[in-house]
């Protein structure tokens, strides 16, 4: 479709031959976009050449983002043609490149490393536990821990929604209290009053399953499936609230696993469907193929948006920001959980982490089962 | 006058130049294709870049009724559509029973639900009153259930009054929509309406717009004031000054008495354009370089 124009194509096939060669470089263009733009150009003259451009922004564009690339197509398009034949195809997408697989020069130890042991006695154990970092457990711990996911108490958060119900307290119900005034033929009746009501909220969780985080994965997997579990409880099985995510090298969606009732078969689940368990992170291309795929369509819109994730990008950062920004700009409120938070002397200084901060309502720590409870009460707040 | 009046983009150009409002010719065949589409426009820009001013230059130069819907979050129908008029319906009601004792409940519901009491709002007004302007200011404020609606509205230009009947517009109004961009438009939204960025303007083009809406400052002191405010849109601020800043501080600094821009009246007179703490210590720090440099 990205062939040679010649001199004798008709102007709705080079302009539709336009609108598809933006679709290739990623903008959103449907059939009803391309008819407005072909009418659009049609009533500027296709003979204005910056005519053409603003009525195409116009009509085919629906971010500022899209500009660049549509500045590209354009210039390819139309430009090249008037001055001797097209140059080439259409610019290609940038390679896909992926991270090689394994964490060495991440693993360098996480800040939390040696604090804490000196409190390895048996004492009052399951308090302990509770404190302690995830990171620096041995096994038995960890199956110890797992156990006490079950008092975790996840509240989902609420919404007003855009209905009223008949209420005891509230504004006025006018309308109601009219017809009950007029059934009575204008005696004064009881004031009906109605108030709006709440809907739960989307909660969507992202988590990181890069080498990075690997210590962790099994804790926030845990914490997850609590999560999506209360949720559909709470729902008598409507469909999930809560969507799970995991993000590595890729996006992988993980609620179907999570919706399994056993937490260990659940697990075994995501392990199973998740292709890139301990490889690199590529947090901004991660949440940007998140977001393509999910969140703009409406997945994110309105929710409360969780990132577990230690912010560790071997990817660019520009990018991890810009998607933050706009992930920011679809979710209700985004919140980012950072096991070395909890750390005492930590600083957001990988160049990831800085690059989403601003874009992030909480920040909160994630490092132990008493920061998961701290984080759940942020989520039924939001 | 009507929207199909307009020509060309170049005639709109002309003719929001006449209201003082001047754009530039990719705003201008934006604005005509949206009136000559009847399609809504979505503008989308900083604070201050002149979104909700176009719908008002529109309104003026096209000689139509400027009709505006200012959203918030927590917004509905009933505040964007119509609403009943409460207190004079149980009045009504109140006179009727005391005039003619039982009446037929029927006949007696009819009569309070009709025109007399109906009290319409922005969006119903646009539609009846059409040819209009419908202004539908920050609309990234509103919540998804409130774009829907209006989606619906848009779509078809009416709306249904189940106690009146339907309402449909006879020429669709010229419809302008404009968001901040805190929060994305749904893009179903996107979709219906044709979609403009307007950045700031360039530094000939917001002296030309100084020079037009507060002629008294001088030709000297505009281009300083102009200048001085593109800088301080590159500083990286919290909050960089839009155009209505400029204009307020260009007004404030002759309004003074200043004739030449210097680092004492532009401190003095800072809190026009600057407006958080922060950047205000910034920019007042830097100042003589910025007005120098």
């Amino acid at each position: 479709m990205n062939g040679v124009m010649s001199a004798a194509t008709a102007p709705d096939e080079l302009l539709l031959g336009f609108t598809r060669a933006l679709q290739s470089a990623g903008l959103p263009v449907t059939s009803d976009r391309s008819r407005t733009f072909l009418r659009a150009v049609a009533t500027v003259g296709l003979g204005d050449r910056r005519a053409t451009y603003w009525a195409g922004r116009a009509t085919l564009c629906t971010t500022p983002e899209h500009f660049a690339a549509y500045d590209r197509v354009f210039t390819g398009w139309f430009l090249d043609e008037t001055e001797g034949g097209r140059a080439g195809p259409p610019p290609a997408l940038p390679p896909v490149v992926q991270a090689p697989l394994g964490a060495d020069d991440e693993s360098s130890g996480s800040p939390g490393d040696d604090e804490g042991e000196v409190v390895r006695v048996a004492a009052s154990d399951v308090e302990l536990l509770q404190h302690r970092d995830i990171a620096t457990m041995d096994p038995a711990e960890r199956a110890r821990l797992a156990a006490l996911f079950g008092r975790l108490a996840p509240t989902p958060p609420r919404r007003v929604s855009y209905r009223r119900a008949a209420a005891r307290r509230g504004v006025v119900d006018t309308h109601a209290t009219l017809r009950r005034t007029l059934d009575r033929m204008g005696e004064p009746v009881e004031i009906a009053r109605r108030h709006r009501t709440t809907r739960t909220r989307r909660v969507v969780l992202l988590v990181d399953v890069s080498g990075s985080m690997s210590s962790y994965a099994d804790a926030l997997l845990r914490l997850a499936h609590r999560v999506s579990q209360r949720s559909a409880a709470s729902r008598g099985g409507r469909g999930p609230r809560v969507e799970v995510f995991s993000m590595g090298t890729r996006v992988t969606r993980l609620t179907r696993a999570m919706r399994l009732r056993d937490v260990d078969k659940a697990i075994v689940a995501a392990g199973e469907t998740v292709p890139d368990w301990s490889g690199g992170t590529r947090l901004g291309e991660a949440l940007k193929a998140f977001l393509d795929r999910w969140g703009q369509r409406g997945l994110a819109r309105g929710a409360v948006v969780v990132v577990f994730s230690d912010g560790w990008e071997r990817g660019d950062a520009v990018l991890l920001g810009e998607q933050m920004a706009r992930l920011r700009r679809l979710a209700h409120r985004v919140v980012w959980v950072n096991p070395h938070k909890g750390a005492a002397g930590y600083q957001p200084v990988q160049q990831g982490m800085a690059a989403a901060l601003p874009h992030v309502d909480e920040f909160v720590a994630g490092h132990s089962l008493a920061a998961f409870r701290k984080v759940l009460r942020v989520i039924g707040d939001a | 006058m009507t929207a199909g009046d307009v020509g060309s983009p170049a005639d709109l150009a002309d003719r929001l130049g006449r209201t003082g409002y001047l754009c530039d010719d990719a705003l201008a065949t934006v604005g005509f294709l949206a009136l000559s589409l009847a399609r809504p426009l979505l503008l989308e820009g900083e604070p201050g870049t002149g979104k909700t001013a176009l719908a008002e230059a529109l309104a003026t130069s096209l000689d139509l009724p400027l009709i505006r819907l200012q959203c918030y979050e927590g917004i509905d129908a009933a505040q964007a559509l119509y609403d009943w008029d409460f207190p004079r319906q149980i009045l009504h009601l109140r006179a009727v029973e005391s005039v003619a004792g039982a009446t037929d409940v029927e006949e007696l519901e009819k009569g309070l639900f009709s025109e007399r009491f109906l009290l319409a709002r922005p969006v119903l007004r646009a539609l009846r009153e059409s040819p209009a302007v419908l202004l539908v200011d920050e609309i990234d404020r509103a919540d998804d259930e409130f774009e829907a609606f209006l989606l619906e509205v848009l779509s078809t230009y009416q709306v249904s009054i189940p106690e009146l009947g339907t309402v449909a517009a006879t020429t669709p109004p010229v419809v302008v929509l404009t968001s901040n961009r805190t929060r994305e438009v749904h893009d179903a939204l996107k979709r219906r309406c044709l979609y403009h960025w307007i950045d700031h303007p360039g530094l000939e083009r917001e002296v030309a717009i100084v020079r037009s809406r507060a002629p008294e400052v001088s030709e000297t002191l505009a281009r300083q004031v102009v200048t001085l405010v593109q800088r301080l849109r590159d500083a990286d601020l919290v909050k960089a000054p839009g155009v209505a800043e400029t204009l307020d501080w260009a007004r404030a600094l002759d309004r003074i008495g200043t004739r030449e821009l210097d680092v004492e009246s532009a401190a003095r007179t800072l809190g026009a354009a600057v407006k958080y703490r922060e950047d205000a210590e910034r920019v007042r720090a830097a100042l003589d370089r910025m007005l120098a440099g």
